[in-house]
């Protein structure tokens, strides 16, 4: 499909289509770390929010900046603005994370020559009223900092316009994932992750348009396919990289699912488009699908996880943790447990940085591949 | 030949801090008290050791720190051991060393003092560091007992009015909380005085520390790891205001009489990040044949830091603030002008800084903060890269010979 090639293109040069949007619309481009932007904001601004995730090259820069201890997406997010790779934007913003991130902005503040820099501290722990309070004006603290920052206004009706073109992105995002699980041959994984990576740093009125058009080339979900291969289910934070798919796909395997922030997670939950706009703003991102950096009960991570893996009758999951992600990493032994519980076999792959070699990752995919 | 090992071994003696012994006896008898609470009907609670602790105290709790479990777990070698330990139940080895190796004593009731008594509840403080929101998650499932998150935004330049009221709104959570979980109200008489105890002692402890602002100091960076125990345990009872008086006591006597924690003081230096626990000895005495003394750290102020931001008539309103604002949730260059003014303050000739891959609010920035280091006092700056408990983590060889380098460039400056 040609409209496929199109996301391909943008998710494989991100940057690049950043830059032209920038000339072509002579519009802001606003940088951010994590999932938890209040992305609405931006697009009511009329800014292009544009997710940095490190282009992957080699570290040299941010070697003198950080240990190598951080973990690939803060080292590399790094390296890339110093290196320059990321001077088409106009500022960045940093929500609140992990303490990697929050170091992160603190260097990036004291390293970097964007033209603003503004940092989200969000609660950590969501189910709190007073979490909800803070969160709210948090948001809107934000709401006012950006547009002070790009000198535009942002009224009620341009966040109500955002809201309705995110939800809309969201909800065809969540149709695309139906049909790539139930109809592989219409929507492959690959192809799939490239609409996500290319969702990312896209003109929302745009992403939206091409989203629904998509969408109808896809067609329904086929109820009878009858794709082979054993199904699994992807968990993890990050996944920027196709060849995960492709390897995984080759060594017998079909997905059907994922728990990425840079993927499901992403686009789980939309925001009431009813009453104020920032409070159902800030509901969203409370209630959201939560970060293992954050708290909403002791349990909800791997409960999610087991009945996301049930729902879909997955015959394994497979975590795939950035090394040094200390979040991810300290919650595996008990989702494992959980998942064990379930009798659901679960494999622990730790993606590490610098240039990708598959071959190890095969050898792991198709020893689990054999074993369920 | 006698004569001189009995006068270098008087010396010594009288080099040697007194209340040592005095502080032992507290601690042992702290834990003591702690492990037998279920039997004297009282009620334990873990707590983190930035966190608000005085209204436990308030509430005749027994507070215990897994940190300093994971201190004493370094200090007596076994860390190693445990981490294996941990990596068996599925933890990464890039994890926290302390929290790792606590994790791994709850099951076999492991370390130096067979495991920490049981907690009827846990209260995390997330102004260190992300990590203990996931390490006290970890408990809270293998214990099965109540949690409290404490959560103090982050402040990368300023802390706003409304991350304070957010915070004030928790400590009135963490009130009720208390009271639910202790069967009684909440004594907001005795906080009060638990209050200016803690403000007392956190005022000794500092004047401790500052003792060291004369030369010769009488007590290193190593003396003030170990001194640190009661204020981040005991801080707002009694005992721990009399013994840092008379551990205050000692030092201006110390001072008055030229008693130095190092023989020939020469170099003065500063310490940043959680110490080497496995290895404190041997740095001191490494750095002692250099007639260097660690004369200060950043580390020990961090429980007095805040004490600016307390209000003594009104202990409780000002925790919110006090309680965000200090050392580790800050932004690094707010944390460089800290140094720079200690640096100052203690007129340090060389700054030590402990690259600590346990610890990522803490060493992350460091290379920033090393630069901004040099650009403004020029002072030489050594990195170490080690672990505070992981002993797999140090290379001793290594460590020695940029030591020696670093105290080369201090020596060819004088």
């Amino acid at each position: 499909m040609t409209i496929v090639r199109e996301f391909f293109d943008i998710a494989n040069d991100p940057a690049g289509y950043a830059e032209k949007w920038k000339v072509k619309h002579d519009g802001a481009v606003v940088g951010y770390l994590c999932s938890y932007i209040p992305e609405e904001i931006i697009v009511a601004a009329g800014a292009l929010p544009f997710r940095i995730l490190g282009s992957g090259s080699t570290i040299s820069l941010a070697d003198s900046h950080l240990q190598a201890y951080s973990c690939s997406l803060v080292r590399g997010a790094l390296e890339d603005a110093l290196a320059g790779r990321l001077d088409f934007l106009s500022g960045t913003v940093f929500p609140h994370t992990c303490d990697s991130i929050q170091r992160l902005s603190d260097i990036w503040r004291l390293n970097t020559r964007y033209k603003f820099h503004i940092d989200l501290v969000m609660p950590v722990k969501l189910q709190a009223k007073s979490a909800a309070v803070y969160m709210q004006s948090v948001v809107d603290q934000f709401k006012n900092e950006l547009a002070q920052a790009l000198n535009v206004g942002i009224s009620e009706e341009n966040l109500r316009q955002a809201v309705y073109t995110c939800n809309r992105i969201r909800k065809n995002l969540r149709k695309l994932y139906k049909i790539q699980k139930m109809t592989p041959d219409r929507l492959s994984s690959i192809e799939l992750h490239a609409v996500l990576m290319a969702a990312m740093v896209m003109d929302r009125n745009e992403l939206d348009k091409k989203l629904s058009v998509l969408v109808k080339a896809t067609g329904l979900p086929n109820m009878d396919c009858t794709s082979v291969g054993k199904r699994i289910l992807l968990g993890g934070s990050v996944c920027t990289r196709s060849e995960i798919y492709r390897v995984l796909e080759e060594s017998g395997g079909r997905i059907v699912g994922d728990d990425f922030c840079t993927g499901d997670r992403n686009i789980q939950g939309d925001v009431d488009t009813t009453g104020d706009m920032i409070e159902a703003v800030s509901r969203r991102y409370m209630t959201r699908i939560v970060c293992p950096a954050k708290h909403s009960g002791l349990l909800s991570r791997g409960e999610y996880l087991v009945s996301i893996a049930r729902e879909n009758k997955v015959q394994g999951v497979i975590l795939l943790y950035l090394k040094f992600c200390d979040p991810h990493l300290f919650d595996y032994p008990y989702i494992k447990a959980m998942l064990d519980k379930e009798n659901i076999p679960c494999m622990l792959y730790e993606l590490e940085e610098g240039p990708w070699s598959g071959g190890q990752f095969k050898t792991r995919c198709e020893a689990f591949m054999e074993m369920i | 030949m006698a004569g001189h090992d009995r006068s270098s071994d008087s010396e010594k003696q009288q080099r040697k801090i007194k209340s040592v012994r005095k502080m032992k006896e507290i601690m042992t008898n702290y834990y003591i008290e702690a492990k037998s609470a279920g039997q004297n009907n009282r009620k334990v609670a873990w707590i983190t050791s930035g966190g608000p602790v005085e209204p436990l105290i308030a509430m005749d709790v027994i507070p215990v720190y897994p940190e300093n479990h994971g201190a004493m777990i370094g200090a007596s070698k076994m860390g190693p051991d445990l981490c294996e330990k941990s990596e068996i139940m599925g933890y990464s080895s890039d994890l926290c060393s302390y929290a790792r190796t606590d994790i791994a004593c709850g099951p076999i009731d492991g370390g130096p003092i067979g495991g920490l008594p049981r907690p009827d509840m846990l209260v995390c403080c997330n102004n260190i560091c992300g990590t203990v929101l996931k390490w006290y998650e970890v408990q809270a499932r293998y214990y099965g007992v109540p949690l409290f998150i404490l959560d103090t935004p982050f402040c990368h330049e300023r802390l706003s009015t409304e991350a304070i009221k957010y915070v004030s709104s928790q400590i009135q959570e963490y009130i009720v909380f208390l009271e639910k979980h202790c069967g009684k109200k909440f004594d907001y008489d005795k906080m009060e005085d638990v209050g200016r105890l803690s403000l007392e002692a956190q005022r000794l402890w500092q004047a401790v520390l500052d003792t060291t602002v004369n030369r010769p100091a009488p007590m290193s960076a190593f003396d003030a790891f170990f001194h640190l125990a009661l204020i981040v345990t005991l801080r707002g009872t009694r005992i721990a205001v009399d013994y840092y008086r008379q551990l205050l006591d000692e030092m201006n006597q110390r001072v008055d009489r030229g008693i130095s924690a190092v023989p020939n003081e020469k170099y003065r230096l500063l310490w940043d990040n959680l110490p080497i626990w496995f290895r404190t000895r041997w740095l001191s005495e490494k750095f002692s044949a250099h007639d260097a003394c660690l004369v200060a750290d950043t580390y020990t102020t961090a429980w007095c830091r805040s004490l600016k931001y307390i209000d003594p008539s009104d202990f409780i309103r000002s925790m919110a603030e006090s309680y965000s604002m200090i050392y580790l949730n800050i932004g690094v260059d707010q944390m460089a002008d800290m140094i720079i003014e200690m640096i100052d303050k203690y007129d340090v000739d060389g700054f030590v800084m402990h690259s600590n891959r346990s610890c990522k609010p803490y060493s992350l920035g460091q290379y920033d903060i090393r630069r901004i280091i040099q650009e403004k006092t020029g002072i030489p700056v050594l990195m170490i890269e080690a672990d505070m408990v992981d002993s797999r983590s140090f290379s001793e060889s290594q460590i020695e010979t940029r030591i020696d380098a670093f105290m080369e460039v201090l020596k060819v400056n004088e």
